[in-house]
């Protein structure tokens, strides 16, 4: 089915990139909402991207499992070149776990469920198996205890921590966070950061669209800063915070931090 | 020589609400699977299906059943075969459900969410996974009560078969009127039949439409 190994981290494509893009266009109808993006990610890097509402920062990552279509441009994931056909969309979209801002949990499903069908689905991965590798990645989001619970019967931490263990259990070699903790009150938006800083530290290839600075200070390789559909400055997280390069970058950290 | 309205009379009449039934049972299962169809066309991501299950709809809501009836009669007979109201009042009621089941299931999946088909794709699961596993039973739950009231509408609706020689309910109660001349007394028994046969039914429709309510509002 797949040509993945079991630690589902030695593809084919070893030692290429985890995601290129390049000369990537997005219009919706007439608006431009990504102008000529051009973004190497490595293996094991975590970007953060941020950026005003509005700025393109949700349509880049949704880009990388094809959640967007582009019309123009180049978007190869794990050596495989997305933009040249719907199968290769496909086997994207197996390798490549997304996190949504209202988590998306099926609310028919119990949380064991919810983790189990598309490793079944799509994988073909038997159900013992796939409760298995379920219990351990909700064990590792600390949240075993409520397997058997529906979505709505779990605080929005709990769910989203959910929908971390279940893009995990498919084996992804590249996460995708799009304002995981924006729907969140804040007492619980740590306990999500803390979950994903641990999959961080064991070298998970992560794209995060985030307001929280101090997860990007803390986690990040580098920052994206994006403002009307561009990428306005890249840079490692200490130079980002204490000297961007460009004045929309200073409005808008002074915007963010400044009150 | 006229017929007095006795009991035999009446229960002739009561008896052919087994032939409104099974009419309303035929149509209401090939309107489900013709209306699933339907509905998944409608909601296709390619532009074509979509314009031709719209077509269809489109089609059957703007012409009037009896129409319907007559044309699927009239029609049998030119394409071979034959004068048959079990086959056109089945074929026509199944069409005509199809469309309206079709219309009212388009909209249960449509409120379903998009984020639901957006977790399904980014889990990298396929069209029928996704509309098998999260989708459909999620708008299942909401179209329970537009469904029944449809269903009410078609038991209704199976009446008109009568005009092509169905013997159903007004059917019977037309072939007794004829021998009794007492309209008042048979079309009034038709009547109080119908009723207790769609009254329970629109009852539970308005229930589970509560239930519904309550069980979203949170």
């Amino acid at each position: 089915m797949s040509n993945t190994s079991p630690d589902g981290r030695s593809g084919a494509a070893a030692g290429t990139p985890a995601v290129e893009m390049e000369g990537v266009e997005k219009y919706y109808g007439t608006f431009h909402a990504l102008k000529h993006i051009d973004l190497t990610v490595a293996r094991g890097e975590k970007i953060v991207v941020c950026g005003p509402s509005g700025s393109g920062k949700s349509t880049l990552i949704r880009c990388v499992n094809q959640l967007e279509a582009v019309q123009k441009g180049r978007i190869v994931v794990d050596g495989i070149e997305l933009t040249a056909g719907p199968k290769n969309v496909e086997q994207v979209r197996r390798d490549v776990g997304m996190v949504f801002q209202q988590f998306n949990l099926f609310p028919h499903m119990t949380v064991l469920q919810n983790c189990t069908l598309a490793p079944m689905k799509v994988r073909g991965v038997d159900r013992s198996e796939a409760e298995k590798t379920a219990r351990k990645f909700l064990e590792r989001v600390r949240i075993p205890e409520q397997a058997e619970k529906y979505p709505a019967q779990l605080s929005g931490g709990q769910q989203q921590r959910v929908a971390i263990a279940r893009a995990l259990c498919m084996n992804p070699k590249i996460m995708l966070f799009d304002e995981p903790t924006s729907a969140l009150d804040p007492e619980m938006v740590s306990e999500v950061l803390d979950t994903m800083i641990d999959l961080a530290r064991e070298g998970m290839t992560m794209m995060v669209v985030t307001h929280e600075m101090g997860f990007a200070r803390q986690v990040a390789d580098r920052v994206i800063f994006m403002d009307r559909g561009e990428i306005v400055e890249i840079a490692e997280p200490n130079a980002f915070f204490s000297n961007p390069q460009h004045e929309r970058t200073r409005t808008f950290l002074g915007q963010i931090t400044g009150h | 020589m006229i017929r007095p309205f006795g009991l035999d009379e009446a229960l002739f009449i009561v008896f052919a609400i087994q032939w409104t039934l099974a009419l309303s049972a035929i149509a209401f299962a090939g309107g489900a699977v013709g209306g699933l169809i339907i509905a998944l066309l409608r909601v296709s991501q390619a532009r074509l299906p979509r314009y031709l299950a719209l077509g269809y709809v489109r089609l059957f809501q703007g012409t009037p059943l009896l129409m319907q009836l007559f044309l699927v009669y009239f029609g049998l007979n030119i394409f071979g075969a034959g004068i048959n109201p079990w086959l056109a009042a089945s074929l026509a009621l199944t069409l005509h459900a199809s469309a309206f089941l079709g219309e009212i299931w388009r909209g249960c999946i449509q409120a379903v969410p998009s984020g639901q088909s957006e977790a399904s794709w980014a889990l990298g699961l396929g069209y029928v996974d996704r509309m098998k596993s999260v989708v459909l039973p999620q708008a299942a739950k909401i179209a329970v009560a537009p469904t029944v009231g449809f269903l009410v509408q078609l038991i209704k609706g199976t009446s008109l078969a009568s005009i092509i020689g169905f013997v159903e309910l007004t059917r019977a109660g037309q072939i007794i009127n004829n021998a009794t001349f007492v309209p008042f007394k048979v079309f009034g028994l038709v009547a109080i039949l119908y009723f207790v046969i769609c009254w329970p039914l629109s009852l539970l429709a308005r229930w589970m439409e509560r239930r519904f309510a309550v069980a979203t509002q949170r």
